[in-house]
Order: C-alpha cells, then structure tokens, then sequence
C-alpha cells in the first residue's frame, strides 16, 4: 500500500478476534443464550457457579468450533482438553473461565485477503472454545469511581470462539480486511451472528511498529474496547500515530494493554506488563478432553456450505463478473444470496452487479439498513431491470423508479404507470421535439458545426427535458446527429 | 428393641413385616440424638420435619402393602457438603452458614426416591479439608469410643453419628482418605467409590479429580445395599462413569477362597503405631485362615503420594474455592472500602486458617513460573502411583493395607502442625490419585480404640471388595462393639 510505504516504520498487526456462536443454549448448561432478557432471567444453577453444580459441555459448541475451524483453513485437534483460566472479577460467576489453553480445537490456518488488488494470505495461529462473562453496570462512570455495581449474568457461558491471528498484517488496511473477511466467514457458516453493537463479535488489537528492514518485533502494545469498524479503524490509526511520536524522538514503547475511549479518540492505558493477569492456567477437572474423530470432521466438512471465495470464483467463472465486482458482493453472505435470487428473475448478471453494487448498497448504506431489511426483494429488482432491458423505461427514469421503489417498496410496474415514465421510442414523436429544440439554440449548433461535439450533450439534454426524461436516449442522439448533418 | 443399633438391612426386615413402623423407627434415632449429641456434636443440622415426613410417607406405602426399597423409612445423616434442596449447606464454614441450595445432590436425589428418611447434616472440616474435624467453624465432632479423641476427618460428623447410633448410616465425601481414615477411627464401614462411580453433581467442590462420595454404615452388607441406591451414571456429571451396575449384595458369599492380596510394605513404614501393626497383621493372618494367598508386595512410588496430594487437591481448591467472594450467595464482610476490598475481607473472615492455608498452597503451585516444577510434575507423578497399581492388579484381586498409622488421636495433639495432620492421611492418599475404591472395615482395636483395615481394589471392582469385606466380617464381631457414651 503506498501510504505504508511512506510511513516511516513498518506497522506490524495481529488481531484476537472473540465471537459468540450462533447455538440455542449455553457452553455447559441450558439455559438460553438469546440476547437481551431482563438481568439474571437466562440464568440457572449452573452458569450462576452455585455450590456443587458441574458442566456439561454442550455438543453444539464443539460441533460450531469445528466448522469456523475449517473455514478457517485450521488443523482439527484430534484430542483437545477445557482448562481454566482462573481471575477475580464480578462478571464471572466462578471467578474462572472455562476456556482452552494448550490444546486447543483448532490451529494452523489461513485466511486469504485482497486490498488494492493485492493478494495476501493472512495465518491463523488458533482457534479456541470458551464461556462468556456476564455483564456489569455501574452507579458510576467505572468500576473504581462507583459506589455500587449490579451484574447481570445472563451473556455468562454464552459460548464463544476465540480466533488469534498471526502478526501478519501489515497496514491498517490489511487488518480491517482481515477482520472482514473472518466475519464473513463465521457469517457464511452461520456459526454466529457477527452483530458488533450487540458484542457478539469483539475484535482485540496487537500493534507494533520497527524501523524498515528490522527483522525483531518493535515492542507491541493490545488495544481492547472497540466496539465498532470504524471505531477499531480509528483506534488502530490513532496507536500507529502514538508508538510513531514515541520512536521519533528516541523513546520507547511500554508493552501494556490500552482501552479505546471512544468519545476523546484516543488510546489510553489500561494495565502495564507487570499488572498483567497470572491467569493460574490448568486443566478443567469437571470436563472430560474432547475426542474428534475423522468421522466427525468429515461430517462437518459435507455439511459446509459455500464460502465467500469458492462463490466468488463461481461469479466469476458463470457470469463473467469483474473479480472486483464477484469480491463485493460475496463479501457478506446476505448480499451474495439476495444476489443469486435475483439471478432467477433476470438472466444478465452484470447488470443486476452494477445495480446490487451502485443503487442497491447506495441507498442500504445511507439508510444504515443490513440487506435483510432491505425493502425491494430480489423479485423487485429484477421486475425494474426487465422494464429497463426491454426499453419500457430509460436508465435514467429507471433509478428514479428504483428511488420510489426503496421508499414506498410498490413495484415498478405500478410505479411507471402511476407516473406515466414509460419510455418515447417513436421517432416521429421524438424528432418533432428536436426539431423544436434545434432552432431554439442556434449557438449549439454553431459551436457543433465548429467542431465542438460536446454542444451535442446540451441538446440531448434539452429534448430529454422536454420529455421530463422519458425519451430513448438513443433515438434522441440518432436524430440529433442526423439533424445536425443536414 | 433399641431400634437405632440396628442395620439397614434389619430394619427393613421389621418394616416389611409391619413390627415397626418408619416413624417409630426415626423417632427412636432421633431420641438417641437428643441423648448422645451433646457429648458427640456430630450434627450441624437436624431436619426432624422432614424426616417425619418421609417417614409417614413410608409407612403408608407399608400400609398400603406396595413394595418398599431396602432404604426406604431408614434413617441417614448427609455431610453437610451435598446440596439438600430448602436445608442449609454450609460445609461447616462462616462462608457458607446461610447458604439454602434451590436443589439437590444426585445422592440426595437417589435417596429421596428410595424413601430414605434423612435425619439431618453431619459436621466436617471446613470445606472437607482436615483429618480430625477441628476445622470446621463451628465446633469440634467427638469420637464416641473416648471424646477427648478427634473422631477423625473430614467427614468426623458422618463417621461418628454411625458409630453413636445416631444414625443407621450415613453419606461422606472422600478427597484423601476423609471417608476411610475417620472410618477406622471411629470403628464403622466407610467405602471410597471409584472415582466417576458415584456423581459429583451436588458436592460442594475441594478438589474435583479426587472427590468422591461414599457410605458409612455399621456392616458391610449395609455398604452395599447403600451403593445399590447411589451408584450409576449422572448426565449432570461429566466424570460420572457410565458402566453396569452390578447388584452388591451378590458378592457377599463369605467365600475368599484363592482370592490373591497383596501387602504392599510401603503402608507399613515408620511412625506407624505398633499396636495398629499387630491388629493389621492378625487381620492378615485371618485372611490367610479363610482361604486368601496374601503376599508382600511393593507399590514404589508410595512415598510420593503426599507430596503429590498436597499440590494437586490445594491447587484445584485454590480454583474451587474462588467463588466464594461475597458477590453472591456468600458471607459478604461489612464495611468493605471498594471491591478488591470486599474480596480480601469476605475471605479472609469467612475461611478458616486450614483453607486459606490449602488456597495460598494451590495458587503458588498454579502460578506462572511454578507450574512446570509443581503441578506439572505432580500429575507426572499421579500417573506414575496409578501405574504401581495397575501393575499390582494385573496379579492381585484386592491389597490390604491400615486404613491410618494410628487410632483416634487427641483433641489439639496435631491440629497446629499441619504436616503431622497430612500424615494421619498417608495410607489412604494413593487410592484418590489412582482413582481405585478403598474400603475401611473394623479389624480390631489398639489403646482401646478401633483399628481400620482399608481394602483396595481394582477400578470399578466394588464388589470384590465387598467380598472380602464380608468374608472377614462374618468370622469376626469387631462391627458389633459398640462404644460406651
């Protein structure tokens, strides 16, 4: 990326990615894992730590665990164990997490990332099981300045996966397409629902920089707490910038875990090395290791569905699409969908691309709506691209119905007749208005018959003026030209 | 008839045959409670409401004429670290004194379907970590055959409440030898399961790879019918085995005839106490008399079970035991300044000396920099001490071996030097890391006091031990002595 290349240090990313799995109930009980609910009604003995109650883990989990592992390109362990993971804090119930430490699910994979039409393969140490924590809310602004905390433990043994990236990313660019791509991932395999303002996937950032050429890691500091894209865009951009200033003047970076405020935009200390954690790790006695057979994972593999670069290769290869264009729209596996639907109705796909990628996301981003709210079904679409294709209606009419069809979500049919926008291809209709337009801008068509062809945009657009834009615009330059040349 | 010096199985024999009813039957234990308790304080709590509830409910069924259990209207003590819905559990600690679990124990459970007819919560070390029952926060259990002598521990309560007739039996937990040793101490039969045999779910957690539950009662015969109603597998427990559950009382033949024991010599090293040596030896001699080939034989890695115990169960406990930090359902200290505060003051009143002892062992074990040379190395360790049995068992049907070095000792003798205490537990320590079940039955007496002979088998080989068991039993009458209160 140029901007790197004019920074100078190299920036060195490795992302610790959490993500809650899309199961019906908890890790090791059975209690729902729906979100929201009122505090402490998705609780039962066992996830609230009571005295005596043990775990039992949940088939699912493993079952979930085995098939982002495989997305992810990893290893399955065939012999995998719980261990805990042992700290003091009210949002745990135990005051232990149930995770995995050194055997874990799944390692050694890959993600394959594209930015600026550079290709790179991104390696995935590890992938790992573990329990959610609970939540707590403050009197105060935090832990420390309030008077009295309430918890609320029904997200406790929510089960979740944690993906640790190699420190392979090497731009802030890289790492955002990184996350994007493992969130589509975990969305294609419907493993979890990856919505970031509801914490169902959390994204923790290592960042260092080291002059050029180094081969040592610079001192690397964890940014935790961003809650959104942009935010961890933002916190990233904002940590590079900081560790810079420091290195500049001959200082040195502290290892120690940062918090992102939000609201200062900035980076602020949260604990030193020293202050870190002795998690006191060691194999969970209540759980039994987890043995996977080859049986097992195959099984998994069968039931895999599409993943967003195998479809992307297939939109490339059927339809012929743009590989820029088959990338956008796999990115999510929503918009993929609602793509092959609209395939059914209409059979040129580069043109429903350019309206999926032009209108479409246009209108979705700026109403900050998913593609599942999205007001004009596939079928719509396609009913718009048809009256287009078939010269009923201009290009240009056409995003005006599209326009209508967003807000009202009527057809386009309805809407073209309502609004009288079917399209004037009938010469003699049209050559009457050019005619009338030709002698009332007798500059234009001195300055065409100077040479300056562009005269001719203005008179198109006075005769599609005339026609509130219903006239073909192609009969309207045909005839103009003609008309010219006499 | 003094109904509460009865076993299980004669009860049920009166019950049957309508000479008594369940209720007489508990008010008779009871009345012997309000006799005897006061000297043996073996009780935390007494739940005589229910159990004359239960007990009503039994003698209807009799009534009624439809078969009975063989537990059903009999009288039982649980140790008060197994949840019991709407009953305090408190594992005799300050922590957990007004702590009411909203369910029950899978043995609790077990029995309530048999119609046992429970009579209250036995006293224990807090958070079943003693050897004598001086640890728990409330008072101290005596043993009825001399009360100025430790009944034993942890489950003192549940040991001495079977030996005081205040009970036809009872239910301990077993991490070290806290079922076996006290067992010997105060004369009864106490059985530690094979770990995964009897769910967990319910046992208020020390150390989880080692726990188990088992019974005490006043004869073998009672031990396996008790063990027909609490063993089989729990889907709420991950460790719970799942194998076929035989029917105990089957084994009790009386026929040894062949059967191979070894001795192994490290069980009987220095520090042991003489006389214990000599009543364990003509235990062995009788063994031999009934038909038995017993051999001295070698367990090497012995020595280190202590060592190994002692970094592994605190380790777990250390992990355990963090939930108690007066967020909950805990003792919550007063005038806490924040929250690390409250944390620091919650524990360090409601644990006693002995756990917070076991919690700093454990965590410097788990800590970084430590692990490898501790914990790691234990469990090297534990699997080398699971070997030395498997090899044994490869040729011999059981092991005998003392249950404890010495009989019942006095009130204060170790309680302020905790490596002598550890050590009163040196015999049975092995049995937990291996995970093999170990039986203590009354062989003979030493100072005055009851000597325990513990029987150690094969994984899931109950029954051979009960076979043993009941063959000594039958040509001895140490189970019928009663003790003087």
């Amino acid at each position: 990326m140029s901007e790197t290349n004019k920074f100078d240090f190299e920036i060195v990313i490795g992302l610790e990615v959490h993500s809650e799995l899309h199961t019906n109930t908890k890790i090791f009980c059975n209690c729902t894992t729906e979100f929201g609910g009122d505090p402490n009604t998705h609780v039962c003995d066992v996830c609230l730590g009571l005295p005596g109650v043990l775990p039992v883990l949940n088939k699912k989990v493993v079952d979930y665990a085995i098939k982002a592992g495989l997305a992810l390109n990893c290893k399955i362990a065939e012999f995998s164990k719980f261990d805990r993971k042992n700290y003091y804090y009210p949002d745990l119930s135990k005051n232990y997490q149930t995770s995995q430490f050194d055997l874990p699910i799944a390692e050694d994979g890959y993600v394959d990332i594209t930015v600026d039409g550079v290709n790179k393969r991104i390696g995935v140490t590890r992938l790992h099981m573990e329990e959610d924590a609970g939540k707590l809310v403050h009197s105060g602004a935090t832990i420390s300045s309030s008077s009295s905390s309430f918890v609320d433990y029904n997200r406790v043994g929510v089960p979740l996966i944690e993906i640790v990236s190699e420190p392979d990313m090497r731009s802030v660019d890289e790492a955002i397409a990184y996350f994007e791509k493992l969130k589509s991932y975990l969305e294609y395999t419907e493993v979890s629902d990856c919505k970031m303002e509801q914490g169902s996937i959390r994204c923790d950032c290592n960042i260092s920089l080291r002059p050029w050429g180094q081969k040592e890691f610079g001192t690397r500091t964890e940014l935790k707490n961003m809650n959104s894209f942009k935010a961890l865009r933002r916190a990233m951009e904002y940590e590079i910038e900081r560790q810079a200033e420091i290195l500049r003047d001959g200082g040195r970076i502290i290892q120690e875990t940062r918090t992102w405020d939000e609201s200062k935009g900035v980076t602020l200390s949260l604990r030193g090395k020293e202050e870190a954690h002795d998690y006191r790790y060691f194999p969970e006695p209540d759980l039994v290791p987890i043995i996977i057979s080859q049986d097992w994972i195959e099984g998994i593999r069968q039931s895999m569905p599409e993943l967003p670069d195998a479809r992307k290769q297939r939109l490339v290869d059927t339809y012929g699409l743009p590989e820029y264009d088959a990338a956008v729209i796999t990115s999510s596996k929503a918009l993929a969908e609602y793509f092959d639907e609209c395939l059914k109705y209409f059979s040129d796909a580069k043109v429903i691309s350019n309206w999926v990628m032009g209108e479409l996301l246009k209108h979705l981003n700026a109403s900050e709506r998913s593609i599942a709210e999205c007001p004009i079904s596939p079928e719509k679409l396609s009913d718009l691209l048809k009256l287009l294709d078939k010269g009923t209606i201009s290009g240009k009419i056409a995003k005006t119905v599209f326009e209508e069809m967003y807000e009202t979500g009527k057809d386009a049919e309805t809407i073209v007749k309502e609004k009288g926008l079917v399209q004037i291809s009938d010469e003699s209709a049209i050559a009457e208005i050019v005619d009338r337009v030709v002698t009332a801008n007798p500059q234009s068509v001195d300055d065409y018959k100077a040479g300056k062809e562009r005269a001719i945009g203005f008179l198109v657009g006075q005769v599609m003026k005339e026609t509130k834009g219903k006239a073909n615009p192609g009969v309207v330059n045909k005839l103009l030209v003609e008309r010219l040349n006499q | 008839m003094n109904l509460h010096q009865l076993t299980a199985h004669e009860l049920h024999g009166l019950l049957k045959n309508k000479e008594v009813s369940a209720v007489e039957v508990a008010n008779d234990v009871y009345s012997r409670i309000d006799a005897v308790e006061d000297k043996v304080k073996s009780f935390v709590t007494l739940t005589e409401e229910i159990a004359l509830q239960t007990a009503l409910k039994v003698d209807e069924q009799i009534k009624n004429g439809e078969a009975i259990s063989p537990l059903a209207g009999i009288p039982v003590v649980i140790k008060d670290n197994m949840c019991t819905r709407g009953v305090k559990t408190t594992c005799s600690s300050k922590m957990l004194e007004n702590f009411v679990p909203p369910y029950d124990a899978f043995v609790v459970n077990r029995l309530a379907e048999a119609g046992a007819v429970m009579l209250g919560k036995a006293n224990m070390d807090e958070f079943a970590m003693g050897s004598s029952t001086e640890n728990s926060r409330f008072f101290a259990t005596k043993n009825p055959w001399d009360i100025s002598t430790v009944p034993g521990g942890s489950s003192g309560g549940s040991a001495a409440s079977v030996a005081a007739d205040q009970t036809i039996y009872s239910l301990g937990s077993d991490t070290g030898g806290s079922i076996r040793q006290p067992a010997s101490f105060c004369g009864v039969v106490g059985l530690k399961p094979t770990y995964g045999l009897v769910s967990r779910f319910g046992l208020v957690a020390f150390a989880s790879s080692l726990d188990q539950i088992g019974p005490f009662t006043k004869d073998v015969r009672d031990n396996a019918l008790v063990m027909n109603a609490i063993a089989g597998h729990d889907s709420m427990d991950s460790t719970s085995a799942k194998v076929e559950i035989p029917d105990y009382t089957s084994y009790l033949t009386g026929d040894i005839k062949g059967m191979k024991v070894g001795i192994p010599k490290e069980y009987f090293a220095e520090g042991m106490d003489p006389q214990v040596r000599e009543v364990i030896q003509d235990a062995i001699k009788r063994f031999e008399e009934l038909g038995a080939i017993c051999e001295e034989m070698s367990l090497p890695h012995t020595e280190y079970a202590l060592p190994v115990y002692y970094i592994i169960a605190p380790a777990e406990a250390s992990s355990n035991l963090a939930r108690y930090d007066g967020v909950r359902y805990t003792y919550r200290a007063e005038g806490a300044e924040d929250l690390i505060d409250m944390y620091k003051k919650t524990r360090a009143e409601g644990f006693g000396s002995e756990v917070k002892r076991r919690i700093m062992l454990g965590t410097y074990a788990l800590s970084s920099g430590y692990y490898d040379a501790y914990y790691l190395k234990a469990l090297k360790v534990r699997t080398l001490i699971k070997q030395d049995f498997d090899r044994a068992f490869e040729k011999y049907d059981i092991l005998l071996s003392p249950t404890a070095p010495t009989t019942a000792f006095k009130f204060g003798e170790k309680a302020d030097d905790p490596l002598q205490m550890y050590l009163s537990d040196v015999c049975t320590l092995s049995v937990n890391l291996a995970g093999i079940p170990g039986l203590s039955i009354p062989c003979g007496f030493a100072n005055g006091l009851p000597v325990g002979l513990q029987i150690m088998g094969k994984h899931f080989d109950e029954g051979t031990l009960f076979r043993a068991a009941y063959a000594f039993e039958q040509s001895t009458d140490f189970h019928k002595q009663k003790p003087r209160l």
